[in-house]
């Protein structure tokens, strides 16, 4: 699929911008500090969010720094429109079906924060190497930063977003709270995901084996003790998982 | 990372006609190494097939030993009760590599494949015959802690980072591979190279082949067997020195032995001299002592790792004791 024309997009917040793209390109490039302030304003002014407010600046950024290329899109329409070729994708998530349109090098863990917006899985190292990105796929526990989302094409993925039922918490999310298994939390997500497969698994019978069948998920805040104390408590409880 | 065409094929051969194709483009299957490796830039290919749906995921025990798929996961091969009866060295060493959400998404033939963890190899600013040949190897005289102390060069001294491959090097396993001119098969030892002068070429895969399967020949290391693997942690770390060990004992009485090692060099490192030597002597510390010192023979090390050598001789002595006693 490709897009025909390269529409230049108006960002929505300033009606000073002129028509024309190449006008408005030296407009945005002339006028860069000048417009950060209007937003800083306009985001104080309307409560916008934060991240909404440093996701629109950062768009403005990119563009008074890409202004030579998207100036030459006229010419050369067709390789600007090829570096973001799209691919259909449809995958459940927590229970929703989704229809999405992915480039092919987005990863499962950019797509469910910034395309879904489920902020719960969070990216530590985008390297397979801290475990906090870890989500379930078709139940399988696995690192979405390493998964490109087009490969998930029809498979049920479960993030941290999905284990509580309404307000009723997930058995292993109360035993953290209760065992004290988080302090700062980002690695909380991925450790509970990562615990809720590794009791489905059967590898949860000893302190020694949870230790060693949740070395993939690292903690920087040494809530380890704790962590273990929280799986072994669910485990012995006997609950369904 | 650069934007690439991405295509699925359901066959083997049209994932090597699509290969044929486009020469710029390559295989991804669990995709755990390259798409890290394609994160930082060391690999860049313009368009991946992905081969996830081809028909490559059977574990089956056939009159020759065990034979299984390259899509095989590795977390599914650990778990196999005919791996864990029969070949229960595999099991271990399958088990003692990566972490378990890694072990749930790399398959087999990724497990082959996988790169070099070298820094210097990773750091596309830092020189490295085996990612930009010609440009010298930044750890010769750098940071060369993990690196190999068997069977370097001049180029290159980095190490195949895999414990899957050792256990397969110690169990005299072959190898299948698909091509545009049809399938071959390999003594699995012969697949990894040494670097010698061309470090670019990890192992002797032509262009446009695909691993299609390995086989594991019938053997009795059903017992006594280990994996032992040596790291900075207790787990989740590339092994600096490993050694897989296998026994087949006649009361006290090696009858059999298969030693390999991880962790020192560009390719599983059999210890053919040691095994040999210990056929017929008493499974004894003594024994053990000396098959270590033969299977450390010729080693060098580099200035960071010249632990590994004591390491070394230390690892495979335990390791035989462990595969005794187990």
């Amino acid at each position: 699929m490709r897009r025909k024309d390269m529409e230049f997009v108006r960002c929505s917040f300033c009606e000073l911008c002129p028509q024309d793209a190449g006008s408005r390109l030296n407009y945005l490039s002339q006028n860069f500090l000048n417009l950060v302030n209007i937003f800083s304003m306009e985001s104080k002014h309307i409560n916008k969010s934060r991240r909404d407010f440093i996701k629109k600046s950062t768009a403005v950024t990119a563009l008074a720094i890409a202004s030579p290329v998207i100036l030459r899109a006229g010419e050369h329409d067709e390789k600007i429109a090829a570096l973001f070729e799209q691919m259909p994708l449809k995958l459940e998530v927590n229970g929703t079906q989704h229809s999405l349109s992915v480039e092919p090098r987005v990863t499962l863990l950019d797509l469910l924060r910034e395309q879904l917006n489920l902020m719960g899985t969070k990216k530590g190292c985008d390297h397979g190497q801290c475990g906090a990105c870890t989500v379930h796929v078709n139940g399988k526990r696995v690192l979405s930063c390493l998964s490109l989302a087009v490969m998930n094409e029809g498979k049920k993925i479960t993030t941290i977003e999905g284990l509580a039922e309404g307000d009723k918490l997930h058995p292993l999310q109360e035993a953290f709270i209760t065992n004290d298994g988080f302090q700062c939390g980002y690695c909380t997500p991925g450790q509970i995901m990562s615990a809720v497969a590794c009791i489905r698994e059967g590898h949860a019978n000893s302190k020694e084996e949870i230790r060693e069948f949740m070395s993939g998920n690292i903690c920087r805040c040494g809530a380890y003790p704790n962590i273990v104390d929280a799986i072994m408590e669910v485990k012995k409880g006997g609950l369904p998982v | 990372m650069i934007n690439f065409e991405y295509s699925r094929v359901a066959t083997v051969k049209s994932a090597i006609d699509i290969l044929v194709k486009n020469p710029g483009a390559g295989f991804i299957a669990g995709g755990t190494n390259l798409v890290d490796l394609m994160k930082k830039g060391v690999m860049s290919p313009t368009r991946l097939i992905d081969i996830n749906s081809l028909p490559l995921k059977q574990i089956e025990e056939t009159p020759l030993g065990l034979k299984f798929g390259a899509l095989v996961i590795n977390a599914d091969l650990a778990a196999d009760k005919l791996v864990d009866q029969k070949f229960p060295l595999l099991g271990q060493a399958l088990k003692a590599g990566a972490s378990p959400q890694l072990r749930n998404m790399a398959t087999v033939g990724g497990n082959v494949m996988q790169r070099t963890r070298c820094s210097y190899f990773y750091d596309v600013a830092m020189p490295c015959n085996k990612r930009n040949p010609g440009s010298g190897c930044g750890a010769i005289q750098g940071y060369n802690r993990m690196h190999a102390i068997f069977g370097a060069s001049d180029k290159c001294i980095a190490v195949h980072p895999s414990d899957m491959c050792v256990a397969l090097v110690a169990l005299d396993a072959s190898i299948f591979i698909s091509g545009p001119k049809g399938e071959r098969k390999i003594p699995f030892a012969d697949f990894h190279r040494l670097p010698g002068d061309n470090p670019e070429k990890d192992n002797t895969l032509q262009k446009n082949e695909l691993i299609t399967a390995i086989l594991i020949p019938k053997n009795n290391f059903t017992k006594n067997v280990h994996y032992l693997k040596i790291r900075d942690r207790a787990s989740y770390a590339f092994a600096l020195v490993s050694v897989a060990a296998a026994l087949e004992l006649n009361g006290t009485t090696i009858k059999n032995a298969r030693l390999a090692m991880g962790g020192v060099s560009h390719k599983p490192w059999r210890l053919a001299e040691a095994e040999k030597f210990l056929l017929g002597k008493a499974a004894s510390n003594e024994n053990f002592a000396k098959a270590a010192e033969l299977g450390m023979k010729g080693a060098k090390s580099f200035g960071h790792n010249d632990f590994k050598i004591k390491l070394g001789a230390a690892a495979i002595r335990e390791a035989l004791t462990k595969a005794m006693n187990a």
